[in-house]
C-alpha cells in the first residue's frame, strides 16, 4: 500500500571518491633536505649564519617572536619558499600556526610538497 | 656627489630630483636603475657601496631618484610605469650614460638603447605579489581578513596602498604585465654569480661589501668587452 519512496535511502556514504595520487613528477625531497633548505632560506631572511640557523628547533619562534620579522619580511620568506621549493602558497595556507614556529613552517612545507 | 636632474612629468612639467653622482668625466658612465619600492630601501646601501667601488675602478656612475621615490617631492600616486620609463630615458640623456645597471624591478625601466647589466631582474607581477602578500598578512595580524584576489581587483580599478606605497590603478595594471627588459646588449647577472644571498630578502636592511665588490668587478670587466 505504501508506495512513497523514502528519502532516507540517500543516507549512505561511500566516501571513496577521492583519487589518490601517489606518484609525483619528481623524486620527493627528504625531510632532512627540506629542513636544510628551509633553514638556509631563514638564514638569508634573518641575516644569520648557518650555525645559528642550524640551531633552530621545532619550537623556535618566528612571526610574532622576532621583531624584525614583519609582514614584508614574511612575504619575502614565503615567496622565496615558493621559488626554491617549487610550491605555490595560497592566501588560505597562511595562518598564525604555520608562521609562529619553525616546526610549524617545516610541517607546512612538508605537507605542500606532498601535494605535488 | 649629490647633484640633481630634471625629471619630466606630464604636460611638459618637470621636477628636480636628487642624483647621487660620481662624475669625473670618464669614458664609462653607468646609470643605475634602483630596485623599486620596499626593495629600494633594502638595497640602498648595497647600491651606494657598488657606486663607490665603481668609482674606485675608474667608472663614473649615477643614481637618480625616480619621481615619487626616495627624496622626491612629486606625488607617487600620479606616476605610471610609462612615466618612469620616460624619466629614465631623460636621465640617461642628461648624464650622457654609456651603460645602465638595473637592479631587480629596475629592469622594468631599462631603456633598450643602452647596453649594460640587469641584476636579479624581477617581474612586475612578482613584485606586486610580494607586496599584496605582505598586506594580507599585516591585515590578518590586525584582525582584518583580506584576500589577494580582491586586493588585485581594487588595485586594477582604483589603485592601492601597499606597504606604504601609493600605487595608482594605471601603475598597478602596468606592473601586472611588466616583464624585465631584455636586449642582446643587456647582460643578466644572477644572484648566484656573486657571493651570498640577495639582500632584498633580509628582514632588516643590510649591506655586504663583498657583494658590492663582486658586482663592480662584473661591470668593470664587462666594460672592456662592451666598449667599442
Amino acid at each position: 500500500m505504501s508506495t512513497q519512496p523514502s528519502a532516507e535511502s540517500a543516507h549512505q556514504g561511500t566516501g571513496d571518491d577521492a583519487a589518490t595520487t601517489e606518484d609525483g613528477p619528481g623524486p620527493p625531497m627528504s625531510r632532512a633536505a627540506l629542513d636544510a633548505e628551509l633553514k638556509s632560506i631563514i638564514a638569508d631572511v634573518l641575516g644569520i649564519d648557518a650555525d645559528q640557523a642550524d640551531a633552530l628547533g621545532d619550537d623556535s619562534g618566528l612571526f610574532g617572536h622576532l621583531p624584525e620579522l614583519d609582514s614584508m619580511a614574511v612575504a619575502g620568506l614565503l615567496t622565496e619558499m615558493e621559488d626554491r621549493l617549487d610550491i605555490v602558497i595560497e592566501d588560505d595556507d597562511v595562518d598564525g600556526e604555520m608562521l609562529e614556529t619553525y616546526g610549524g613552517l617545516l610541517t607546512f612545507a612538508e605537507s605542500k610538497l606532498s601535494e605535488i | 656627489m649629490i647633484a640633481t636632474w630634471q625629471a619630466p612629468l606630464s604636460e611638459g612639467k618637470s621636477s628636480e630630483e636628487l642624483l647621487v653622482s660620481f662624475d669625473q668625466g670618464r669614458d664609462m658612465r653607468v646609470l643605475i636603475l634602483p630596485a623599486l619600492f620596499d626593495e629600494a630601501n633594502k638595497l640602498r646601501r648595497l647600491t651606494i657601496q657598488l657606486m663607490h667601488q665603481l668609482n674606485s675602478a675608474g667608472v663614473d656612475c649615477f643614481l637618480p631618484d625616480l619621481p615619487g621615490c626616495n627624496e622626491s617631492l612629486a606625488p607617487l600616486n600620479d606616476r605610471t610605469l610609462g612615466s618612469w620609463q620616460a624619466a629614465v630615458i631623460a636621465a640617461a640623456d642628461q648624464i650622457k650614460a654609456t651603460h645602465i645597471f638595473a637592479i631587480r624591478a629596475g629592469a622594468l625601466l631599462a631603456p633598450v638603447s643602452l647596453p649594460g647589466w640587469s641584476y636579479a631582474a624581477q617581474s612586475g607581477a612578482k613584485l606586486l605579489r610580494g607586496m599584496i602578500r605582505a598586506r594580507t598578512i599585516a591585515s590578518r595580524e590586525a584582525g582584518r581578513e583580506e584576500q589577494s584576489e580582491q586586493l588585485m581587483e581594487i588595485g586594477r580599478s582604483k589603485g592601492l596602498t601597499l606597504a606604504g606605497w601609493t600605487i595608482s590603478a594605471a601603475m598597478f595594471r602596468e606592473l601586472e604585465a611588466a616583464e624585465p627588459i631584455t636586449t642582446p646588449s643587456l647582460t643578466p647577472v644572477a644572484q648566484t654569480d656573486i657571493p651570498g644571498a640577495g639582500l632584498w630578502l633580509r628582514a632588516e636592511p643590510d649591506h655586504d661589501a663583498a657583494q658590492a665588490e663582486a658586482l663592480a668587478s662584473i661591470i668593470a670587466a664587462g666594460a672592456v668587452g662592451q666598449a667599442e
